[in-house]
């Protein structure tokens, strides 16, 4: 899985090896760290999480006296990026739903881990919530047709909840493992959208008790600071489990997550690494720590 | 948009406003808050980083420092560089001399190319245009289907295209273009795959499509949320397909906005339009300049008067901008007001253009809840011509009279009055006035 991984990230490599250099050189600490702080921000770690990373490593570093910054570097992100259980419930039935603002990769995603529970013998049903958007019910609809799964989907511009409902009844009397429920993108600061949002949850664990086991929130990993608010804005008003990290196979290093790890107290569960249903990862600190500074 | 960068870096000019002289102690504080309300804004630190430099150099020079009023120096620079990074006054989108002209839209996934595309068709029709619309989008599953959908919504035309016709790409683009050139389009809209930059064969196929069509404007489609990564991304489009211009997605969200500054300063391209919603309506022309005042705080007022010119009834304004002047403003006047202000969109973001200083200095404060100016209609209606015209004669029995009939709390009967006397009040005031004959 590492392996995979860093074949897949292999491109964004240059600025990392111009740390591994960094790391290498024997100059002055506060030098390294100044460095250290640019390469963060640029990986879009943002300002206070970098200033925080920072200082830990410049006081870890004095205590014990430590000149491998790196492997402290790399202990430091890994312990905050494994502050929180990234464990995935895979108790089932299960019902998951993927959030997020658009444009994030929320359909590829639901394919991916439709693909991924179909290959472990799970059967897996996909309800296309989003009404709204043009085609975007026919895009799941191809998906569900390519991996050979039944896909829910109701009118265009219909009520999403009343999709998610019919879906639900489908599911029980099939007797299926995993639905899973693809909402519309929707940016976070339209407020009645929100709403809806939290309307598809109620309307799960109406029907079913101790639905949805998990919502996770589909981040793109070019995406910058408003990541946190983001993350934010939909873990108030559905209640994020674990973040679903997309887009890795780009130059974009995802360093957000690290700030919202740091802030909010999520964990990553899973990383997207290219367009085909079988690029997916489970999310590993270790690896991702890895793959970020190798 | 770029609110918190805009009071993050109105906060700088008021700090360097309160130091009389300049030092170099004083500009190096200055600069390192810029350089933070920049990178909370998610501008590149390397754009950050020259941006400062720049500053810095012409700040600390001689007849700056000396001047007396280095403040109002130090600001005027960072408007100048701001401008300049932003790219200076805004440009038209670009016709070819014989038609069809055609318009290449580029970008990563998930940027918002296709919405673009119809929003790009809508607007151009809005020109007297007749566009057609293609996509090349083989690879996303339902892209076809999604701007045939889209094209259909907006009673546009739209080119079907096929992977077997692609199989021979010269031959499907020329067919392409001579059915454009027949039926007399003009312009042609292209939405592509999106693709990671670092995707040779995806790019290669970029530059064939490009080099056969001749596009008069290839289009970089960049999401505004974007972070640090947005300098790597638009510099290898312009480096590998070549550029002409830039629409900016999702400034309808509450991102700060950076990768707009980062953008255009690796690619040296204009944004020509920004979108700010969903809907195929929500597409608006990008003033460089007015941006760099909106983001020091000295407000957009131009964009404001277009808004009002495009949507509002002129001879309706008129007559209020005159009663303003002579302040004669009624109720009567408010209520109209109310009707043409529902017609230019949410409240909140009409304020957004409005100088952070000066007269309007409290109206940022104000409460803009787009449902409260219903209810004040509601509130307006249910009062006597002679009220309207003069309300100090609303006493406690008219006010649960009002109140009544038009179903509100009467807290809220007061609360209008009490915000209109206030409006007055500001009214009348001389900075006030003086604005209003400027205009």
């Amino acid at each position: 899985m590492f392996d995979k991984l860093k074949q897949k990230l292999s491109k964004t490599r240059e600025i990392f090896s111009r740390m591994e250099q960094l790391f290498q050189s024997s100059r002055p600490r506060e030098e390294l760290l100044e460095e250290l702080y640019e390469l963060l921000i640029l990986a879009d770690v943002g300002v206070s999480t970098t200033d925080r990373i920072i200082s830990g490593l410049r006081d870890r570093a004095r205590k014990t006296g430590s000149a491998d910054l790196k492997a402290l570097l790399k202990q430091e992100l890994v312990n905050l990026l494994s502050s929180q259980p990234a464990a995935v419930n895979e108790t089932w039935p299960a019902v998951w739903m993927l959030v997020g603002v658009n444009g994030g990769g929320k359909t590829t995603s639901a394919a991916k881990l439709a693909y991924r529970y179909q290959s472990q013998g799970k059967k897996v049903m996909l309800a296309a919530a989003d009404t709204f958007r043009a085609a975007a019910q026919e895009q799941l609809q191809l998906w569900g047709k390519k991996l050979n799964l039944p896909v829910v989907q109701g009118q265009s511009g219909a009520d999403p909840a009343s999709v998610v409902y019919d879906a639900i009844q489908s599911f029980k009397a099939r007797n299926y493992d995993l639905l899973l429920v693809d909402t519309a993108g929707r940016l976070h600061t339209y407020s009645n959208l929100m709403a809806e949002l939290e309307k598809i949850k109620r309307v799960i664990s109406r029907e079913i008790a101790g639905a949805p086991q998990e919502i996770l929130l589909v981040l793109d990993s070019t995406i910058g600071q408003n990541a946190i608010v983001q993350a934010r804005e939909f873990n108030r008003f559905s209640g994020i489990t674990g973040i679903f990290l997309t887009k890795l196979d780009g130059t974009a290093r995802g360093g957000s997550v690290l700030a919202v790890t740091d802030e909010l107290h999520l964990p990553v569960k899973f990383m997207g690494i290219g367009e085909s249903e079988k690029d997916l990862l489970e999310f590993s600190a270790e690896s991702f720590v890895e793959a970020l500074l190798s | 948009m770029f609110e918190q960068l805009a009071e993050k870096i109105q906060r700088t000019l008021k700090f360097i406003r309160g130091e009389g002289k300049i030092t170099e102690k004083n500009i190096a504080e200055a600069l390192k808050m810029l350089r933070l309300a920049f990178l909370e804004a998610d501008v590149n630190y390397k754009v950050v980083k020259e941006f400062e430099a720049r500053v810095k150099a012409r700040a600390l020079d001689q007849e700056v420092m000396m001047s007396l009023t280095p403040a109002q120096h130090f600001i005027k620079i960072v408007r100048d560089e701001l401008t300049e990074i932003l790219g200076g006054e805004a440009k038209p989108l670009t016709f070819a001399g014989h038609p069809p002209s055609v318009f290449m839209l580029v970008g990563l996934q998930g940027s918002g190319k296709t919405t673009t595309s119809g929003k790009l068709a809508r607007y151009v029709k809005g020109l007297g245009r007749n566009p057609l619309l293609v996509s090349f989008d083989l690879k996303r599953l339902a892209a076809q289907d999604q701007l045939r959908i889209i094209s259909k919504s907006l009673n546009l035309p739209f080119y079907g295209m096929t992977a077997e016709k692609m199989k021979n790409p010269a031959e499907a683009l020329k067919e392409l273009m001579t059915f454009t050139r027949n039926r007399g389009y003009d312009p042609l809209i292209v939405d592509t795959a999106g693709r990671l930059h670092i995707d040779e064969e995806l790019m290669e196929e970029l530059r064939l499509v490009r080099e056969i069509l001749e596009p008069t404007e290839v289009i970089y489609v960049g999401d505004a949320m974007t972070g640090q990564d947005a300098v790597r991304s638009a510099q290898a489009f312009e480096e590998k397909i070549g550029l002409t211009s830039i629409i900016l997605t999702k400034l309808d969200g509450d991102a700060r906005g950076g990768a707009a500054l980062s953008i255009v300063y690796v690619t040296h391209k204009p944004i020509k339009f920004i979108g700010v919603g969903e809907k195929f309506d929500k597409l608006e022309v990008f003033h460089p300049d007015r941006m760099a005042s909106r983001i020091l705080g000295m407000g957009d007022i131009l964009s404001l008067i277009e808004k009002a010119e495009q949507e509002a009834d002129l001879k309706e304004a008129e007559e209020i901008a005159r009663k303003i002047k002579k302040q004669q403003f009624t109720l009567e006047d408010f209520r109209k007001q109310l009707q043409q202000l529902k017609k230019m969109g949410s409240l909140s973001g009409l304020l957004d253009l409005l100088p952070k200083a000066g007269p309007f200095k409290k109206m940022g404060n104000l409460d803009v809840d787009d449902k409260k100016l219903v209810y004040f209609e509601a509130i307006i209606n249910s009062m006597t011509p002679a009220e309207r015209e003069n309300p100090r004669i609303i006493d406690g029995r008219r006010r649960a009279r009002i109140a009544r009939g038009s179903g509100r709390p009467i807290q809220e009967v007061n609360q209008l009055l009490k915000q209109f006397f206030e409006m007055e009040k500001m009214l009348k005031k001389s900075d006030f006035q003086k604005l209003m004959k400027n205009i």
